[in-house]
């Protein structure tokens, strides 16, 4: 018994060694916040992205007989962008986030200074990717009759979209999404090769210091975990408020 | 006759698959305010492609439609103005799941014609206490009735104070004990002088109610009339068929 306790003991003490001493845990810290910052701007960015790139796509599929039909240039912007969408998801999708991560950082934006701004932005037009297939699934599986009851009652085709299909899209989609967003957390961890300190840069830079990396990574691995669980049960809070209506 | 007309189709065409499949091939026809038409036909017939080409949720291939004056198979006619004007209730109720009764009934009044919440609020509960159910403005539609969801299907089309109203098969996916009371929602619209064009099965309400009756099959107005002409006075081989298998 007082093996164990005195095992316990000499974690922690080798814990404040590493970890509290020199005020390295301010490492950690400074990097939680980086890791919250990149998910988050990307996570926005991917929403809006994916929102757009469903739209066009769903618009072009479930409109091209009729507006072959009505004619006109409409037909041939629509099908232009729908190629255009088609185009990034490939390319997006095909690629590893971390070789885009560094495209962006090191040919498109060379200029830049820090690496935040540029992260956000890459992980953005990454996860934009996912989250727009994500939500093409969701808009199909709403029952087209959901869509001639909007367009009935005099909606055109983005107040239907706005008002009644996106809403109940978001309700369907909420745990893929949410599986999406746990991911983009995980991933940008790969930051760290374009120079900016997130959560894994900062744990790794602290064991590169003491040469110590059992708690280090230890600590990270700890702190993923609970921001992953505290995401998914507030995820799980709102989807329990949303199906309210399905009682 | 043709002044007085609501809605007025020459030669409508829905062709598939590049004339392979006609579902209407050449329909013309024309209803006057107030009129309470009522379509039947075997399925299959065009009857709801027809209703449906109406206010354009499907695309004629061919043929012209004006309604109130415009012509709105032209591509540049601005539909959606239209279709605010033609309320329509479909065979499966398509309420928004996500909305309350009340929240069905009034986002389009409050969206489209910018009515206060207040003001939409209101005659929706108006209507809602003509068809007896203002007492479920809260509830969501899962927890209605199928004769109650359609219902608030008829109303929620009602809120934006339509010149006609289209029926596709309103009764049909409903269970036998509800279809009355649906039907006897649309008795009481069409006794207030709502123009109505309706699909449908029901011989008794077609009977009833209807000031005309359009015999469609394979695409085409069969036979037209009275509903004593049709009924009772059949011409055409498919017609008299038709009512022998329907009217038992």
């Amino acid at each position: 018994m007082s093996v164990i306790i005195a095992e316990i003991l000499a974690f922690f003490g080798e814990f404040k060694r590493i970890m509290i001493d020199g005020d390295r845990y301010k490492f950690i810290l400074d990097g939680l916040k980086n890791t919250f910052v990149i998910t988050l701007g990307a996570l926005a960015i991917g929403i809006v992205i994916g929102i757009v790139v469903a739209a066009v796509r769903t618009s072009f599929d479930k409109n091209r007989e009729s507006m072959k039909v009505r004619g006109g240039a409409s037909y041939y912007l629509l099908a232009f962008f729908n190629a255009l969408c088609k185009f990034y998801l490939t390319v997006t999708r095909g690629t590893p986030v971390v070789v885009q991560l560094m495209i962006c950082y090191f040919v498109i934006f060379a200029l830049a200074d820090d690496g935040i701004p540029v992260a956000i932005f890459a992980f953005g037009i990454n996860s934009g990717a996912y989250v727009a297939e994500i939500f093409r699934a969701g808009i199909m599986s709403i029952d087209h009759g959901q869509f001639e009851a909007g367009r009935s009652l005099g909606f055109n085709y983005f107040q239907t979209m706005r008002y009644i299909i996106i809403p109940q899209m978001f309700k369907a989609v909420l745990p893929t999404l949410c599986n999406e967003f746990i991911a983009l957390l995980k991933e940008t961890s790969v930051a760290g090769y374009v120079g900016v300190t997130d959560l894994t840069k900062a744990g790794n830079t602290i064991a590169g210091r003491m040469f110590s990396y059992f708690i280090p990574l230890l600590t990270v691995a700890v702190i993923y975990l609970i921001m992953v669980l505290i995401l998914s049960s507030l995820v799980g809070k709102l989807e329990r408020r949303l199906r309210k209506s399905e009682r | 006759m043709s002044d007085n007309a609501l809605i007025k189709v020459t030669d409508l065409k829905k062709h598939y698959n590049g004339g392979e499949v006609k579902a209407l091939d050449g329909v013309n026809c024309e209803i006057e305010k107030g009129e309470v038409v009522v379509v039947i036909g075997p399925s299959g017939s065009g009857k709801s492609t027809f209703l449906r080409s109406l206010n354009l949720l499907e695309i004629p291939t061919g043929g012209q439609i004006i309604f109130n004056g415009a012509d709105i198979t032209n591509p540049k006619t601005n539909i959606n103005k239209h279709r605010q004007k033609m309320g329509m209730v479909f065979q499966h109720f398509n309420l928004f799941p996500n909305m309350t009764v009340l929240g069905n009934m009034t986002s389009a009044p409050i969206k489209i014609l910018k009515k206060s919440k207040k003001e939409a609020e209101e005659k929706a509960l108006e209507l809602l206490d003509r068809v007896g159910l203002k007492d479920r403005a809260q509830a969501f539609p899962s927890q209605l009735s199928g004769g109650q969801k359609q219902r608030v299907a008829i109303v929620r089309a009602l809120c934006m104070e339509p010149e006609v109203m289209l029926f596709d098969e309103p009764t049909s996916a409903l269970d036998p004990e509800m279809v009355g009371e649906v039907l006897e929602v649309m008795k009481d619209l069409a006794s207030q002088g709502m123009t109505m064009v309706v699909v449908t099965h029901e011989m008794g309400f077609a009977k009833e109610v209807g000031s005309r009756v359009i015999f469609f099959d394979e695409g085409i107005i069969q036979e037209e009339g009275t509903p004593e002409e049709i009924f009772l006075n059949p011409k055409g081989e498919r017609l008299k068929s038709f009512l022998s298998k329907v009217l038992i």
